[in-house]
């Protein structure tokens, strides 16, 4: 029984989605108590999962019981172990603030949310190349239908812009996979480690066109600087709730850059490691500098969230570059911290435009607002641009130590102040210059919930940054281990008759 | 038979590249259902072009390889899902904007265009 709980946060959403769509008579109580449990229980069996994880071992699951390398495998190491508990960290807080009145406005707000959940947490675990291509449609299909809901032309523009390029990249996916197949001969990510250590290339240039169209697939989901024109727009028309959801999809594709750099992308005996490499590092920089400059540019909150959001692709990407221990312990703190902050300001963005009727969330000045609102933006700004004593500070902190190089600590301290001038101009526009002639509408003290549950998870990062660093070196140094991860995946298969 | 599969794929991806990146939300989608059809004979091919070989091992002498016949199955399923919600999305987006410009906007089309 305990062998099967790998594959639970994939069924878990399924059938919570799939109840939902059978419950016909539109009961919104009865969805929402449905999605709700189901999102609340991902978090105990995330719990149990990482629990399993943190003792270094790898946990395989044989679909169907193939073995290795002709199933699919789904597989439970410390970095998919820890992926999984940030999305369900992530998902209960936005379940809840779409159970606020935002899961009003489509009828199918709830299913939808589950089947992203599905298409994460299958990403995460799975050991599968082409699996990797099926759970990454699972949710981008869902994404797509969690972009346009609610109504407006807005929406309807992001969408499309996003559908058609998240199409023509699923098309390239599957370019990239054939290649590597016909590269190869194998599709499982362990086995293509396996071929490429044992020197079994049928072709090194069929590998290495694969391969690149393969990491840039993921560098458009993850928004890498070329590809990253579609985020700011897409994100600041999304509605607040999805907006915090989709704080995690750039992470996806960063994750999956991550995953394959050790098996595939960086490994030594690669042909790809001297093709892609040398791009990705200026790339990164580039992202940092172009997402430092958008935030001056944003005139609206939800924009100025989006920037911020590519701002921590472009480091992530730096130290993902690097593979070093260091660097990766540091960029995986950072990535939690940057996913549940991102979140929490979407959210509080999501709560100023409520209050302020038509201006929305535009950089003008509008009516009273709540101070609580205003100390929590503050200190979400805090968060963000990395100011000590919280998380933010640490998280930069950590990336600055494990990345010997001056343009690197330029671009991240420049961007900082960047951010930190935008925060402000942004906090003084909408906090004190005021209109005295509009009222603010009542808000509740429930609606401040989610965003409270995600500043808590932040601060617990802070609190315990010193066991959480360390657990992160941990993830790194099992990651680096390409070998290890070679022989859990496919040692554990039967051998060939 | 490597030359005529690989002409018709090239020119399937360049009919549909070029499609994608008109300005008309129809011509995209067309574009994109072209570059699905060339993606799929291409996986096709990954597994090495065979003449009079079954996927199953032991019915002949020479068998093909059946992995990319699943893999092209799922493809065509996703593509086709894909397709029709980009249909629906397109039929909306008009619906919002009056114009089927892919940025929505109504000023480049003709005054009879305009619904």
């Amino acid at each position: 029984m305990m062998a099967h709980m790998i594959i639970l946060p994939v069924l878990l959403p399924l059938f919570a989605g799939l109840l939902i769509l059978l419950e016909w008579r539109q009961r919104i109580w009865l969805r929402r108590l449905i999605s709700l449990a189901a999102t609340a229980a991902l978090l105990p069996l995330a719990g149990y999962l990482w629990l399993q994880a943190a003792g270094g071992e790898i946990g395989v699951y044989h679909l169907g019981d193939w073995a290795p390398p002709f199933g699919i495998v789904l597989v439970l190491d410390q970095l998919a172990a820890l992926m999984l508990l940030v999305t369900a960290l992530l998902a209960l807080p936005v379940c809840l603030q779409a159970c606020r009145g935002e899961d009003k406005n489509g009828a199918n707000f709830q299913a939808l949310f589950q089947f992203q959940l599905l298409g994460i947490n299958g990403a995460f675990l799975t050991g599968d190349l082409f699996n990797l291509f099926v759970f990454f449609e699972v949710l981008l299909i869902a994404s797509y239908a969690l972009l346009m809901h609610g109504q407006g032309a807005e929406r309807a523009r992001a969408g499309v812009h996003y559908v058609v390029l998240n199409l023509t990249g699923s098309s390239l996916f599957l370019f990239g996979l054939g290649l590597i197949y016909a590269a190869t001969g194998t599709l499982n990510m362990a086995d293509v480690t396996r071929v490429l250590m044992e020197g079994r290339l049928v072709s090194p240039l069929l590998l290495q066109i694969g391969g690149a169209l393969l990491l840039l697939v993921f560098a458009l989901k993850a928004a890498l600087l070329p590809f990253c024109f579609w985020l700011p727009g897409a994100y600041a028309a999304a509605s607040a709730p999805v907006a915090a959801l989709f704080a995690i999809m750039t992470k996806v594709g960063l994750y999956a850059i991550w995953r394959l750099w050790p098996l595939l992308f960086g490994h030594e005996a690669s042909p790809l490691n001297s093709l892609v490499t040398p791009w990705l590092w200026p790339l990164a920089l580039l992202t940092l500098a172009f997402a430092a400059l958008g935030v001056l540019s944003a005139t609206r909150l939800a924009t100025l969230a989006a920037w911020l959001v590519l701002m921590s692709v472009g480091s992530l990407m730096a130290v993902l570059t690097l593979a070093t221990e260091q660097a990766w312990a540091a960029g995986l703190y950072y990535l939690v911290h940057s996913t549940l902050a991102a979140a929490a300001l979407f959210l509080l963005v999501g709560l100023i435009s409520a209050q302020r009727g038509l201006l929305a969330d535009q950089l003008k000045a509008g009516n009273d607002l709540p101070p609580s609102l205003a100390v929590l933006f503050l200190i979400l700004a805090v968060v963000l641009v990395g100011l000590p004593p919280l998380s933010g500070f640490i998280g930069k902190m950590m990336l600055l130590q494990a990345t010997p190089d001056a343009i690197f600590w330029i671009l991240l301290l420049l961007a900082s102040l960047l951010s930190l001038i935008a925060f402000s101009r942004a906090g003084s526009t909408v906090f004190w210059r005021q209109q005295k002639d509009a009222f603010a509408e009542r808000m509740a003290v429930a609606d401040l919930i989610p965003l409270l549950l995600l500043l808590l998870c932040t601060l617990v990062m802070v609190l315990l940054a010193g066991p959480l660093a360390e657990a992160a070196r941990g993830i790194a140094v099992q990651l680096l281990d390409s070998q290890g991860y070679v022989d859990a995946v496919l040692g554990s298969g039967r051998a060939l008759p | 038979m490597e030359i005529l599969l690989a002409i018709m794929i090239a020119a399937l991806t360049g009919c549909g590249v070029y499609l994608i990146l008109r300005l008309r939300t129809f011509p995209v989608v067309l574009g994109l259902t072209l570059l699905s059809y060339a993606v799929n004979l291409f996986l096709f091919s990954m597994g090495r072009l065979l003449e009079n070989a079954p996927a199953v091992i032991g019915a002949s002498e020479l068998h093909a390889d059946p992995l990319p016949q699943a893999l092209v199955l799922t493809a065509i399923v996703i593509g086709f899902a894909m397709t029709a919600f980009l249909m629906a999305l397109a039929l909306r987006a008009w619906g919002e904007f009056g114009s089927d410009h892919i940025d929505g906007r109504t000023d480049e089309l003709d005054p009879e265009q305009r619904p």
